[in-house]
C-alpha cells in the first residue's frame, strides 16, 4: 500500500523571521521539499534609490537586526570602492574588531540559544538551562563580551552609529579598548569550552559533496576583503559577482534564490570559510580543530556548530591582537569625494557572504542598489538538505522527522529577515 | 515572592528586522531570571515551544504591511490582555514605511522579477492603526533597558517610565557639548524623543531620529536652522524620512520640503 502525506511545519522556530516547510511524500519516495519565506517583503533595494550614500550604512543595517554590523560592511566597501578609496592602518583594524565583536554576539546566540537545545533534546535553551544552567550562562556571557565590542566601537548593540563611509565618526583611544582584553582573554577561555563541548554532541551521519563559497584573502582569515573562491574551482574578484550567480523568483518565497550559473546551489557560511580558509586561522585554533577531531574537509552540516565554535575562538584571539597593535588613527575616517561608478563589496557576515552593488551619481545619490544576503544564497542547498536527509527519516515518528529537519535547517543560522527583503514546516503524505 | 501562576509574555514579529526582540536575549544578565517570573509562552525566535493563550503581556514588533498581517494583528489582540508595540516598524511603520510615499507597485518590480508572486499593502502601518495599543515602546531599536522596564511595570500595574522629552535632555545629562552649537553639525536631537542616551552626538555625529518625534516637537524651527547650516530642502526631506519617516509631526515636515 502505498500511504501518501504532507507534513507541514507552519512556522519555523529558532530563527530570525517568518518561514515554514513543506514535505510531501509517496509511500518512501519524496516527492516535494520547499523552504517557504513568508516575511513580508521591506523592499530595501527600491528606497535606497535617491538616497544619499553616507546613508546606506544606516539604512541596510535595519535589514538585520542580528547583523547589521555585516550590512554597514559590505556598504562602505562597496561604496568605498566605487569612489575609489582604501581604508588601511588602524581604522581597518577598527572594522576587524567590530566585525569580531558581531561574530562572537551572532554565533554565541546561534551555538547556544538556537541550535544546541537541538542537539540535547530541549525546546529552548530556557529550559535547557534548568538542567545545564552553567552551560547556557556561559553562552550568554559570551555573547555579551561580543556585544561589549559592538557597543564600544558602534554605540551600541543592535544597529550601530558609529559606522561611516570612509571610516568612523569617532575612534576609541587605547586607554578605552583595554578593558576589553581582560574580558575577551575570558571569552577565549569561555570559547576553548565551548568548541571542547561543542565537539561532544551526538552527530547524525550525514555528509555530502558540497561546493563552498566564500572570501579568500592572500594572508587573514576573511572578514571585508578578499576573491571569492570555492572549492570547485571559482576564483574571481568581488567586482565579478554577477556575472557568476543568478538570483530566481520562485512563487511560493518572498526570498530570491541564488545559484552558481550552470552549477546550481552552492553553501556559504561559517562552515564553508572554514574548509576554505583552515590555514588562514591562527595556530590556537588549527591545534584545537585538530584535538576535537574537527580539521577540513569537514561536510557534514550538524558539524557548524563545532565550527562556529572554533570561529568564536578566532574571533577572541583576532580581537585580541587587535587591540594588542592598535594605535588611535589621526583622522577617525578618510577623505571622500563622491563620483559617478559602480561600486561593488562582499564581506563575510556570520551566515556567510553578504554582496552589495551600488551605481552612484556624481554627487553621491544612489542611482540603483543590490544586496544578496547569505540566507537567499543558502536556501537551495537548504532545501536540497532536506532531500537528501528525509529518506533516512522515514520510518521515525512525525514529530522526531520534523524536529530533525528543523535542526538541519537550522544547520545554516538562516536569518529569514534578511532573506526576504523562516520557516513553517508542512508535510504532506499523499 | 513566588506566585501562583507566572504572567504568560508573548513575543510576536510582524514586518521588521527582528531588532527589537533580539534585544530581549540580549539581556544576557537578566533572561534566566526574567524566565523565572514570567513564562515565555510564545517567542518563536528563541522556542519551538507554544503555550497557548491568552497572555497577559504581548510584545509586537514590526509594521502591517500585507492583507494577512492585517488580519493577524487582530488575533493577537483579541488573545493579549495588556498589548504593547516595541520599536519603530511596530510604533510608525519603519523604514518600510518610505513606500507609503510613493507608488508600490514600483519598488515590487524594482526587487522581485515575478511581481505578481508578492503579496503586499500599498502603505507599511503602525499597528496602533489597526488595534488599540496599551503602549508603545519606541526606538530603532528600541533601549533594552527601557523594555525591562515596560515588562516590569506591566507586571506591576505601574506605568511605564519612559520619558517623552528630547534626545537634547539627554546630552545634558551626560555632559555631552552640544554638536549643532560647537561643531554645526545637523542634529535631530531637539525634536527626537529621548530614550538612547544620546549616542550619536556623544560620537561625535549628529542625531539621526531613531526614537522618532518626541511629545510637542518643534519641526518647523529646527528647519529654520538647519537651513541656516547650509542644508537643502532635499536633505531636510530625507532627514525627515528615515526610520520614523511615517510619525505624523516627521512626515509633515518632510513634505513640507517637498
Amino acid at each position: 500500500m502505498t500511504q501518501n502525506k504532507t507534513i507541514k511545519v507552519d512556522s519555523l522556530a529558532r530563527v530570525e523571521g517568518e518561514g515554514g516547510i513543506y514535505i510531501k511524500l509517496k509511500g518512501a519516495e519524496v516527492v516535494d521539499v520547499k523552504l517557504k519565506i513568508f516575511e513580508p517583503p521591506r523592499f530595501f533595494e527600491a528606497f535606497l534609490r535617491g538616497r544619499s550614500f553616507a546613508e546606506a550604512p544606516d539604512i541596510t543595517a535595519r535589514i538585520c537586526g542580528i547583523c547589521p554590523v555585516a550590512y554597514q560592511m559590505s556598504a562602505v566597501h562597496a561604496i568605498e570602492d566605487a569612489f575609489g578609496v582604501t581604508v588601511d592602518g588602524p581604522i581597518r583594524a577598527l572594522r576587524r574588531l567590530i566585525y569580531c565583536g558581531e561574530w562572537i554576539e551572532s554565533h554565541a546566540l546561534h551555538v547556544y540559544l538556537l541550535h544546541a537545545p537541538d542537539f540535547l533534546g530541549y525546546e529552548d535553551a530556557i529550559r535547557m538551562a534548568q538542567d545545564h544552567p552553567d552551560i547556557v550562562q556561559r553562552g550568554l556571557q559570551l555573547k555579551k563580551v561580543g556585544n561589549e565590542i559592538v557597543s564600544l566601537l558602534g554605540g551600541r548593540e543592535v544597529h550601530p552609529i558609529n559606522v561611516r563611509v570612509g571610516g568612523f565618526y569617532r575612534v576609541p583611544t587605547k586607554r578605552e579598548l583595554s578593558p576589553l582584553m581582560e574580558r575577551l582573554h575570558w571569552a577565549r577561555e569561555a570559547a576553548l569550552e565551548t568548541v571542547r563541548w561543542a565537539a561532544t554532541l551526538p552527530f547524525p551521519e550525514f555528509e555530502r559533496d558540497y561546493e563552498f563559497v566564500a572570501l579568500r584573502h592572500p594572508v587573514e582569515y576573511p572578514f571585508n576583503e578578499g576573491r571569492l573562491v570555492s572549492n570547485k574551482g571559482l576564483d574571481i574578484a568581488v567586482r565579478e559577482y554577477d556575472d557568476h550567480f543568478v538570483e530566481e523568483h520562485v512563487p511560493y518565497s518572498n526570498a530570491l534564490h541564488s545559484t552558481i550559473k550552470n552549477r546550481g546551489a552552492y553553501f556559504v557560511g561559517p562552515l564553508a570559510r572554514y574548509n576554505l580558509n583552515f590555514d588562514r586561522l591562527s595556530p590556537l585554533v588549527q591545534e584545537v580543530a585538530r584535538e576535537v577531531g574537527c580539521e577540513p574537509p569537514c561536510t557534514n552540516p550538524f558539524k557548524s556548530i563545532i565550527v562556529r565554535s572554533l570561529e568564536i575562538l578566532y574571533a577572541c584571539d583576532e580581537a585580541l591582537r587587535l587591540i594588542a597593535e592598535y594605535e588611535i588613527p589621526d583622522k577617525p575616517a578618510a577623505e571622500i569625494q563622491p563620483r559617478a561608478a559602480t561600486g561593488y563589496g562582499c564581506t563575510e557576515a556570520p551566515r556567510g557572504i553578504l554582496y552589495h552593488r551600488y551605481r552612484l551619481d556624481d554627487d553621491g545619490t544612489i542611482l540603483d542598489a543590490k544586496i544578496v544576503p547569505p540566507t537567499s544564497q543558502n536556501q537551495k542547498m537548504i532545501e536540497s538538505d532536506l532531500w537528501h536527509l528525509l529518506p533516512s527519516l522515514l520510518d521515525a515518528p512525525q514529530d522526531q522527522l520534523l524536529w530533525r529537519c528543523e535542526q538541519a535547517i537550522r544547520n545554516y543560522d538562516p536569518c529569514i529577515s534578511c532573506a526576504t527583503h523562516v520557516i513553517k514546516l508542512r508535510f504532506e503524505r499523499e | 515572592m513566588p506566585r501562583k501562576r507566572r504572567p504568560k509574555l508573548a513575543v510576536w514579529k510582524f514586518a521588521s528586522c527582528d531588532g527589537c526582540q533580539l534585544s530581549l536575549l540580549d539581556c544576557e544578565d537578566e533572561l534566566l531570571r526574567l524566565a523565572g517570573h514570567v513564562e515565555i509562552a510564545y517567542f518563536p525566535e528563541a522556542s519551538r515551544a507554544i503555550v497557548r493563550g491568552p497572555y497577559d503581556l504581548s510584545l509586537v514588533e514590526g509594521s502591517i504591511t500585507t492583507p494577512h498581517d492585517a488580519e493577524r494583528i487582530h488575533q493577537v489582540r483579541r488573545a493579549s490582555r495588556f498589548l504593547v508595540t516595541i520599536g519603530a516598524c511596530a510604533t510608525a511603520g519603519g523604514i518600510q514605511a518610505l513606500r507609503n510615499f510613493k507608488d508600490v507597485r514600483e519598488f515590487i518590480s524594482i526587487v522581485y522579477a515575478t511581481p505578481v508572486y508578492i503579496e503586499t499593502l500599498s502603505k507599511s502601518t503602525p499597528i496602533a492603526e489597526h488595534v488599540f495599543v496599551d503602549f508603545e515602546l519606541r526606538g530603532c531599536p528600541i533601549n533594552k533597558y527601557q523594555l525591562l522596564d515596560v515588562i516590569s511595570a506591566f507586571l506591576h500595574g505601574r506605568k511605564p517610565n519612559t520619558p517623552p522629552h528630547s534626545v537634547c535632555m539627554e546630552c545634558k545629562r551626560r555632559g555631552v557639548v552640544c554638536v549643532m552649537v560647537a561643531h554645526g553639525t545637523p542634529c535631530l536631537g531637539p525634536v527626537t524623543h529621548a530614550g538612547c542616551g544620546a549616542i550619536c552626538p556623544t560620537y561625535h555625529r549628529g542625531c539621526y531620529g531613531c526614537f522618532g518625534p518626541k511629545e510637542t516637537p518643534n519641526t518647523n524651527s529646527l528647519s529654520a536652522w538647519w537651513s541656516h547650516l547650509g542644508v537643502k530642502e532635499q536633505d531636510l526631506v530625507r532627514a525627515f524620512r528615515g526610520f520614523n519617516a511615517y510619525a505624523e509631526p516627521f512626515r509633515k515636515e518632510s513634505e513640507a520640503h517637498e
